[in-house]
Order: structure tokens, then C-alpha cells, then sequence
């Protein structure tokens, strides 16, 4: 339900910089770790600007104080995985002009999704003296799937920068610049070595989707996806690669299955590998992840 | 590149110490090899010490590791990890700014501070050096030129090297650009390390390369250094790693826009962009804007495109450019057929990096090949035909 991200995502006139209304922020949270939201906090440079810029009006991590809603912008961090909190998105996205989702968790259901995989009532069962007390759903899943999303930052947790981009950008009223290509882009705009190439490592990268700054690979690492699935991810290929660095099926699959894995492109993937571990990849797979238009020769 | 007739010095490596001395004395920012993180790479140097010294490479599709040599060479390498390209062209280049303090926005334009130093590249190869000819064309000589570029690249001093050992990725033979450096250096170096002493024979390209060499120690260049240098050379011309059959290339591409091969390749390929970023001739750049928190400060960049990308090809209602397949398509068809009628010349100069540094190990000469075999595949029963 993700609404089209490179349309304008912006706040109404009134709520630009110079009206005499600061727009007001407010901060959620549903399943998650709370990474996400200690990034704002870590904003410390910046935090007396956001403060000027915008009234915070709902973010109890950092403050008691709450004032009523509506709000205008909405940071949404966490999935959805009781009952009761897939009611209360539905509030949050009703008193929100902008709803962002923040992370990992938040725009593909995180790393608890990994019970999507499994049979959730029987941990429950085994984990819980009165399993009957704990609500949950079998499925962790992203806020997208509940209601309509303007705007996602990913990442585990997100970058700061991306962050102080999209308020920049809601301020001004001018589209973000959430770039969805691969995070190979940013490594070799930083001048990085290819950790893939130079050392051998395995790398996600050229399937994971930008916005880091490739900071794994900036200290020699492969990184492993955690912004998710780029726009053109081309996974079966991913997986011929990892395979030729000397990785056995088990260690593909987990690779996928991290704080993505209930991304579309990483979980078919991981699928396709874990039921038929040997098999080569089908054909073509020409299709990119996101909608079509009109196929012209080069 | 030591044409009879032509002033040629044999220099040592005290003497290349001097030439780096004399360059920074002139105030230049010397990028020079050295060993940066597995790789060979240029960086800023300031001594003789820095460059690769002992070190080779072993370049493969999708791979690159150093290997120790034998001999005390310091060129003896092939093409570094990235060419001149981040250097004269950056990935970010800050075009202007606009703040807003009074009523109106002062605007700051970036080539006004035009850049301190001077650049100086010591060690380019002959490949790069064709390619920084190529972005002169395409980036200085058209009607709107790139200011940025020009300036940088009008101050831009450069000290060629021949290729002694390329590696398995290389076919500067196939396109008609190396190993030996033939124009566009202000010195040119061949290094001799296989018999007799450590040097290298010098040749000067233009005025101002001429009169560095007058600052350096050096002797005239014996007949046998002459004919060692040539040698070196050839020798090399005939090691190349790939090669690259250019033969009708340009409509081999034009009439083959539908071949099997873009939907084979389209299955490797990860849409990456390694191989545009790496290319020393690939230019696509996309303008953003910023502004920052408060609102009075905005930011116009000039950033590193590729047509790899969906966003590159995205106009009202979606990509043009879709899938893979038309996206390997654009860059082989660009770079080999459509760069012929826009500017004059191929748009691959044969370095490989587009082979070594794909994570995919896909290989621009063979999927030619590829493209080539299914071609006449298909034409040869019509042919037969009476
Ligand atoms: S290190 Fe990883 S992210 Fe960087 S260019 Fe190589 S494959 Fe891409
Ligand atoms: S390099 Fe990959 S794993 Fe590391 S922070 Fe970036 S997206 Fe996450
Ligand atoms: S296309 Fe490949 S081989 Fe040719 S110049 Fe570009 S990177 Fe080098
Ligand atoms: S091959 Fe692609 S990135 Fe390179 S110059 Fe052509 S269109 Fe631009
Ligand atoms: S050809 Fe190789 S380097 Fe280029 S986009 Fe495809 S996988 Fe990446």
C-alpha cells in the first residue's frame, strides 16, 4: 500500500517554514528495537534546529510531554504484531498528514519476521506459562500492509542523514531524495574498494538499496542487506554469485533472512534457494521490482 | 613512444623523487599509485617510497588481487582501481549554493573559488589517457561545456606511463589505445626493469613537461635504453589479457537489438552499476538539490549517474528502461555503436575495469563475441540460400 514514493510527499503550504503554525511531529512505535527513533536522538548537532523547526509533539521516548494530535508528520518505527496494535495504526495513520515509516521493522517487518516462517502459537506455547495471556498475530508484518504509507527510510537502524533529508524536505516542501538504487552506488561515489572483488568477500550490496553511504563495505565488511531489497534487485543472480565465492545454500538463505527477510525479493529468494537448494536460477529474469512502463530499445 | 629524433632522458628512481619534489615545489597535488586497501589505486603522494614498489596485480572477471613481483618495479601494474575519473570528475561536485540572510538569496557559485592546487597524475596509463581525451570532447567541446571539468582540467598536469605488464582483463590493443602512451602527456616514462640498472627512459610531450625534465637528474637516453623501452612495449602489446573484435561493431549492435543475448545477460546482470562508475569514459551525472533544516540554506550537486539505474530513465508515469535486458543493451549500444555518432569515437578504451570490478564477472568482450556468434548464426542459412 506504499504510495508511489517519487511523488511529491509534502506538507500543505500553511505548515512551511515562515507560517506561523511550527509543523508538528509526532514519533510511534509498534515491534521494534527503538534504534530507529535513538537515530533522532543521536541527531545532536542537529536537534536544536529540528526543535526550531518543528514542534514535537508526541515522542515518548524523549519526552512526557504530549499534545494532542492531529499531526503532520508522523515517524512510524516498528511492525505489526498483536491484534491490538494493528487497530491502533489505523489511529495513528488517521491523525497524521505525512505517515514515514522508519526502518527495518517498519517498511518490511523486521527481524521478528522471521516467524512468518514458522509456527508462532508454538513458541508461544513453549515459551509462555500462560500462553492464553499473550495476544499475537502469526505474522509480523510491515505498516504498508495495514495502511497507506507516504514516505519509507530504511535500514537497521535508518541513517541519519536520510532522516534529516526527509524533515528537510517536508519543511521546504520539495520531494526527498531517497535514492532506491544499489548500495554499490554510494561505495564507489566514496571511492570504497569492492570488498567482492579485491578480497573475496561476499557482499550484498548490489541487491541491497542505498542510503548508508555503503558503510559496511567502508570498513572492509560485505554488507548484509539491511536497508533491503533495492528497486531492480536481482536476486537469483545475487544467489549464482554467493555461490561462486564458495557459500553452500544454508549460509545463502540465512544471509537473506536478516532484518529483511519478509522483504518480497529477499524472502522469494530465500524460498526458491531453501526448497530447491541446487537449482539454477530461472531464466530472463528480466522483471525489476517495482511497476512497469513502457519497454523502449536503447 | 621514443620516436628517433625525438630528446628522450634516461632518468632513476632518485630522479622520479625529484620530479614529485619539483611538482609539489609548483604547487601540484600529486596523484601517484600506491597500494591502498588490496588494490592499486591513485592517491595523493608525495614520495617514491608510496608507489607500488614490488607489487602487481592479477585481474580476472570480477576479481582483483595484488601479487608480489620478483623485481623492484614501480609501474608494473595494470590499470589502477579507478582511473583519473574521480579526480577531474567527481562523484559530488557542488555546483552552487544560495543563502538566505536579508531579502534576497546571495548565490555562491562553485567554479568561483576555482580549485587551490593544481593536479598532477603520475603513472596514468595510456587507456586513461584516451579516455581524459574522450571527456575533453564530451565534456569541454560542446556548445555548454562543464566549467568544473575545464577549469580542473585546463591546470591538469599529467606524467604517462607504458604499460610493462598488462593483466588478464585488458584490450587497449582492440581499441587502438595503449599500452604505449602516444599524446596527451606532458611526460611520458618506460620503465626498464628487467636488464641492467632500475630506470626509466622520459620523453617529454609538451613546453611545460620539457621544463620539469630539466629539474630532474638525468642523462641522455642511450640507443639501447631507446630500443629497450620500444621493446618493452611491444612486448606487452602482445600480452593482452581480452580481446575485442571491432569488426562492423557499430551495426553489429544497431541490427541486433533484439537478440537473445540481452535476456542471457539481463539474467546475470545485478543492475549494480559497477561497471558505468568504474568506466573512465562514462559521464551521466544527475543534478539534485538540497536545503537544509532551517530552510536558508539550499545546495545545487552534480552526482554520478549510470544507466544501470531505474531512476536514470524515469520520466512521467515510470522508468523507460525498465528491465535488465534494456539496460545492458543501452550501455553496450552507447558505449560501442551510439558514441561513434554522437562524439567521434568508441566510448570504450579498452581498460577492463568493467570486467574486473562487475561482481557478476560479466565480460564486455564476450558478450560481443556472444552477440557476434548468434549473428551469423543467423544469417549464414539465409546466405546459403540461392
Ligand atoms: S563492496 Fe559491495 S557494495 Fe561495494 S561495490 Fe562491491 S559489491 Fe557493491
Ligand atoms: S552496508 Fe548494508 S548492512 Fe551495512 S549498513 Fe549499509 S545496508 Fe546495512
Ligand atoms: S567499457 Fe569497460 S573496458 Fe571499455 S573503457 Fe569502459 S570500463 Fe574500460
Ligand atoms: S554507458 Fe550508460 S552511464 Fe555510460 S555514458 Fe552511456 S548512458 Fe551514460
Ligand atoms: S554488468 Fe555487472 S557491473 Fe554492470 S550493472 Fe550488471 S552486474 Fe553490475
Amino acid at each position: 500500500m506504499t504510495t508511489d514514493q517519487t511523488s511529491a510527499v509534502q506538507m500543505t503550504n500553511d505548515h512551511k517554514v515562515g507560517a506561523q503554525r511550527k509543523p508538528t511531529l509526532a514519533v510511534w512505535k509498534f515491534a521494534s528495537c527503538d534504534g530507529c527513533q535513538l537515530t533522532l536522538l543521536n541527531c545532536e548537532d542537529e536537534l536544536l534546529s529540528i526543535a526550531g523547526a518543528v514542534d514535537i509533539a508526541y515522542f515518548p521516548e524523549a519526552t512526557r510531554a504530549v499534545a494532542e494530535g492531529p499531526y503532520d508528520v508522523s515517524l512510524v518505527e516498528g511492525s505489526i504484531t498483536t491484534p491490538h496494535d494493528a487497530e491502533r495504526i489505523r489511529e495513528v495513520r488517521a491523525m497524521s498528514g505525512t505517515l514515514v515509516t522508519i526502518g527495518a521493522c517498519a517498511t518490511a517487518g523486521g527481524i521478528q519476521a522471521l516467524r512468518n516462517l514458522t509456527d508462532v502459537y508454538e513458541f508461544r506455547s513453549i515459551v509462555y506459562a500462560h500462553p492464553e495471556y499473550v495476544q499475537t498475530l502469526d505474522r509480523s508484518t510491515p505498516i504498508a500492509a495495514h495502511v497507506d504509507v507516504d514516505l519509507e527510510l530504511r535500514g537497521c537502524p535508518i541513517d541519519k542523514g536520510q532522516l534529516l533529508e526527509t524533515l528537510a524536505a517536508l519543511l521546504a516542501g520539495r520531494k526527498p531524495r531517497i535514492p532506491t538504487y544499489s548500495v554499490c552506488v554510494e561505495c564507489k561515489k566514496r571511492n570504497n574498494v569492492c570488498v567482492a572483488v579485491a578480497h573475496g568477500t561476499p557482499c550484498l550490496g548490489p541487491v541491497t538499496q542505498a542510503g548508508c553511504g555503503a558503510l559496511c563495505p567502508s570498513f572492509s565488511r560485505g554488507c548484509y542487506g539491511c536497508f533491503g531489497p533495492q528497486d531492480s534487485a536481482n536476486l537469483p543472480a545475487m544467489t549464482d554469485r554467493l555461490r561462486a565465492q564458495g557459500m553452500r545454500e544454508p549460509e545463502v538463505v540465512r544471509l537473506y533472512r536478516t532484518f529483511n527477510t519478509g522483504a518480497e525479493a529477499f524472502r522469494a529468494e530465500s524460498a526458491r534457494v531453501a526448497t530447491h537448494p541446487a537449482a539454477a536460477h530461472p531464466a530472463a529474469s528480466t522483471q525489476t521490482t517495482r511497476g512497469s512502463a513502457e519497454e523502449a530499445p536503447a | 613512444m621514443t620516436k628517433p629524433g625525438n630528446v628522450a632522458r634516461t632518468v632513476m628512481l632518485d630522479g622520479l623523487q625529484e620530479l614529485i619534489d619539483a611538482l609539489l615545489g609548483r604547487g601540484y597535488t600529486v596523484f601517484g599509485p600506491t597500494v591502498v586497501d588490496g588494490v592499486i589505486d591513485y592517491r595523493p603522494i608525495t614520495s617514491v617510497t608510496q608507489l607500488p614498489q614490488g607489487w602487481g596485480d592479477v585481474q580476472d572477471n570480477a576479481s582483483y588481487r595484488l601479487r608480489r613481483r620478483d623485481d623492484d618495479a614501480v609501474f608494473a601494474f595494470a590499470c589502477g582501481a579507478q582511473s583519473a575519473k574521480p579526480v577531474l570528475f567527481p562523484a559530488d561536485e557542488l555546483l552552487w549554493r544560495a543563502r538566505l540572510g536579508g531579502a534576497e538569496p546571495e548565490i555562491e557559485r562553485a567554479v568561483d573559488d576555482k580549485p587551490a592546487p593544481p593536479y598532477a597524475f603520475l603513472g596514468l596509463r595510456s587507456c586513461d589517457l584516451a579516455a581524459i581525451g574522450i571527456h575533453d570532447r564530451v565534456l569541454s567541446s560542446r556548445q555548454f561545456g562543464d566549467t568544473h571539468y575545464a577549469l580542473r582540467r585546463e591546470d591538469t598536469l599529467i606524467v604517462a606511463v607504458t604499460c610493462t605488464d598488462p593483466a588478464g582483463t585488458c584490450f587497449c590493443v582492440s581499441m587502438d589505445t595503449g599500452p604505449v602512451p602516444r599524446s596527451g602527456f606532458d611526460l611520458a616514462v618506460t620503465e626498464l626493469y628487467a636488464d641492467g640498472p632500475h630506470r626509466f627512459v622520459v620523453e617529454a610531450g609538451t613546453p611545460r613537461g620539457e621544463e620539469l625534465l630539466d629539474q630532474v637528474a638525468s642523462t641522455a637516453a642511450s640507443d639501447e635504453d631507446l630500443v629497450a623501452a620500444e621493446r618493452v612495449g611491444a612486448e606487452a602489446a602482445a600480452r593482452m589479457g581480452r580481446v575485442l573484435d571491432g569488426t562492423n561493431l557499430k551495426d553489429l549492435l544497431y541490427d541486433n537489438t533484439e537478440s537473445p543475448v540481452w535476456d542471457d545477460v539481463a539474467s546475470r546482470c545485478l543492475r549494480c552499476t559497477n561497471c558505468t562508475l568504474v568506466c573512465p569514459t562514462c559521464f551521466c551525472t544527475s543534478i539534485t538539490d538540497a536545503s537544509d533544516l532551517t530552510g536558508t540554506t539550499a545546495e545545487r550537486h552534480r552526482v554520478w549517474d549510470s544507466c544501470f539505474s531505474e531512476e536514470y530513465s524515469y520520466i512521467h508515469g515510470g522508468a523507460v528502461r525498465e528491465s535488465g535486458r534494456s539496460r545492458y543493451r543501452q550501455w553496450m549500444t552507447h558505449k560501442l555503436a551510439a558514441w561513434h555518432d554522437q562524439f567521434g569515437s568508441s566510448g570504450c578504451v579498452g581498460c577492463g575495469r568493467c570486467i574486473t570490478w562487475c561482481p557478476a564477472a560479466i565480460d564486455i568482450t564476450a558478450e560481443v563475441a556472444e552477440l557476434r556468434r548468434l549473428a551469423e548464426q543467423r544469417q549464414r542459412p539465409q546466405e546459403a540460400r540461392p
